[in-house]
């Protein structure tokens, strides 16, 4: 039959868009970060790269083959829990923690909850809050050329003064992929331009704790600043805060969550007991969305005024 | 005795009361930090349990219907305060490190669940013996609980330490850690097809309480159950003769009106 007469169901006009290109998107977004990591850190840094990413994959593989599913690696997904889990990492850690925590990510947080799309909150984060929680000497010691040193979030907390120009570019102590604020923007942009992301939870965020850090920490531009730069802030924000699966998916629903974000982290920074807190604050707020989404769904076209 | 010996294998195997009926969850959680904790946690448990099933199957015909209720919490208080004078005057260690958790074993639902459910309904010596089942069920689930956070949180069994420091897991010692160990403990019971709270085993009944009464907390629900069938044959009995009446009427009126045209075609 030729092409012409050959009529299918609709939708006829289809995005090219699949999983696996958006996922390989990101994972592209993540590649300046994470070749800044490696040429900060060292060799040992592209280890822990490989390793986790490697982990991840083969545990989603292994489990889907166990348990008879359709095997799903081909989607990039396990790919990008994995590189987000080893940029959460201190470079120098031993390579069975970051592993642990990939099984950990997959398997508990990720497929038994349903596998791709069903899991209630992000799974790298996840696995980073396990791993945080059991080991959290190793977990929070960070070196740099051989020095071990305080994070800039952690002196800021302390009192002392911080150099905003180190922490933009990122010669500073602090996990594989968050140090640079330069590289993070770069990937960010391009997941902008690709479409991949929209900038509603990451600019609601980072602008709600800058104006947190300036009512309830120093007014001061440079403490603001460094409160922005230092830390998982900028990765958190464009990269992890931004899953489409565990992010609300209305327009209102990002702004609100975006601002949820921003409020806990800064209680987390300023308030709490550690320096950092995005990785606590994007999880909880992930438990949140299902309610998030209920309050902010907009009214269909014609039912503006009826009450449900 | 074969009916002893069903009770306990009942409690440890069939109904186990921490992985089948999925009572008592608050200490399952709580105190399985050491397998110690989980052992002496069981044993009291278990202590309590025997002999508040024995007191309260000697009573059941005493204790009146409506006050049951705060009779069993009674009994049951003051056996607990017995083993918690006793666990603080020989065992000091344990009763430290279980705390509030002895207590609070007079609220624990398998205690009450098995007045309930059978001491207020059997003899004295078969109650006895389904509260040594229970208890010894509660007590190997612990334990096991307890066993597997202890290697992984604290790399240790019984206190023995084997596991260097910098491979011990600290969130499988922390609350998180026995939500975990429960859940993949009852999926690999459910992967056995053993017995569980959630893979269908428990017997099917129209009945929207599911009908296993041996199971049910409220011993009112026989008598309400009768009740309601009783109404419920009432109302059927009187929907029908309704329907035959109308039925009976309806014809009447179809006659009446055959008639009637008939009638006027002449």
């Amino acid at each position: 039959m030729s092409k012409l007469l050959n009529v299918s169901a609709s939708p006829h006009v289809r995005s090219t868009e699949t999983t696996q290109s958006i996922m390989a998107d990101v994972c592209i977004a993540m590649l300046p970060a994470a070749a800044f990591g490696v040429f900060q850190f060292g060799i040992h840094a592209l280890l822990v790269l490989v390793v986790t990413v490697a982990a991840c994959v083969l545990s989603e593989y292994l489990y889907e083959l166990a348990t008879k599913r359709a095997i799903t690696i081909k989607d990039m997904s396990a790919v990008v829990t994995g590189l987000i889990l080893a940029l959460n990492m201190p470079a120098d850690i031993p390579l069975w923690i970051p592993v642990l925590g990939g099984i950990f990510a997959i398997i508990v947080v990720k497929q038994l909850y349903g596998g791709i799309g069903q899991n209630f909150m992000n799974p790298a984060l996840a696995g980073r809050c396990f791993l945080l929680i059991s080991f959290a000497g190793k977990m929070s010691s960070f070196t740099l050329d051989g020095w071990s040193g305080a994070t800039p979030l952690a002196q800021l907390k302390a009192g002392m003064p911080v150099d905003l120009a180190a922490m933009f570019l990122g010669k500073i102590p602090g996990t594989i992929g968050e140090v640079s604020v330069l590289a993070l923007l770069a990937g960010a942009a391009y997941m902008v331009y690709r479409k991949v992301i929209s900038l509603r939870i990451p600019v609601t965020y980072i602008l709600t704790v800058a104006v947190f850090a300036f009512i309830f920490g120093k007014q001061d531009m440079n403490y603001v600043l460094a409160h922005i730069c230092g830390g998982g802030l900028i990765f958190g924000a464009f990269f992890m805060a931004t899953d489409y699966v565990t992010s609300p998916i209305t327009p209102n629903g990002q702004i609100v969550f975006g601002v949820l974000l921003g409020v806990l982290t800064g209680l987390f920074r300023i308030f709490g007991g550690s320096a950092e807190g995005v990785s606590y604050a994007i999880i909880i707020s992930n438990m949140m969305v299902p309610l998030i989404e209920r309050y902010t769904m907009p009214k269909a076209f014609g039912k503006e005024g009826r009450q449900s | 005795m074969n009916k002893c010996v069903e009770r306990i294998y009942n409690g440890i195997i069939k109904e186990n009361p921490t992985f089948v009926l999925m009572l008592g969850m608050c200490p399952t959680l709580a105190v399985t930090t050491t397998a110690i904790n989980g052992v002496g946690m069981g044993l009291s448990t278990t202590a309590v349990l025997v002999f508040s099933n024995l007191i309260i199957s000697a009573l059941r015909n005493i204790i009146p219907d409506r006050v049951r209720i705060p009779a069993y919490i009674v009994i049951v208080a003051s056996l607990v305060t017995i083993v918690q004078l006793l666990l603080q005057a020989f065992v000091r260690s344990l009763y430290s490190s279980l705390g509030i958790f002895i207590p609070l074993i007079v609220v624990n639902c398998i205690i009450l669940g098995r007045a309930e459910a059978y001491a207020a309904k059997n003899g004295p010596i078969e109650s006895a013996f389904d509260g040594i089942g229970m208890g010894l069920g509660f007590t190997v689930g612990l334990t096991s609980i307890a066993i597997v956070r202890e290697i992984l949180g604290a790399g240790a069994v019984f206190g023995f330490t084997f596991v260097p420091e910098d491979f011990r897991i600290t969130i499988f010692g922390l609350a998180p850690g026995a939500f975990f160990v429960l859940a993949v403990l009852t999926a690999l019971q459910n992967l056995a097809k053993a017995p569980s709270a959630t893979n269908g085993s428990a017997p099917q009944s129209a009945l929207a309480c599911g009908g296993n009464c041996a199971s049910c907390h409220g011993s009112a629900c026989m008598s309400n159950h009768a009740e309601l069938e009783a109404i419920r044959e009432k109302a059927e009995a009187e929907a029908a003769a309704k329907k035959k009446a109308a039925a009976e009427k309806a014809a009447a009126a179809n006659a009446a009106g055959q008639n009637a045209p008939a009638g006027r075609k002449e």
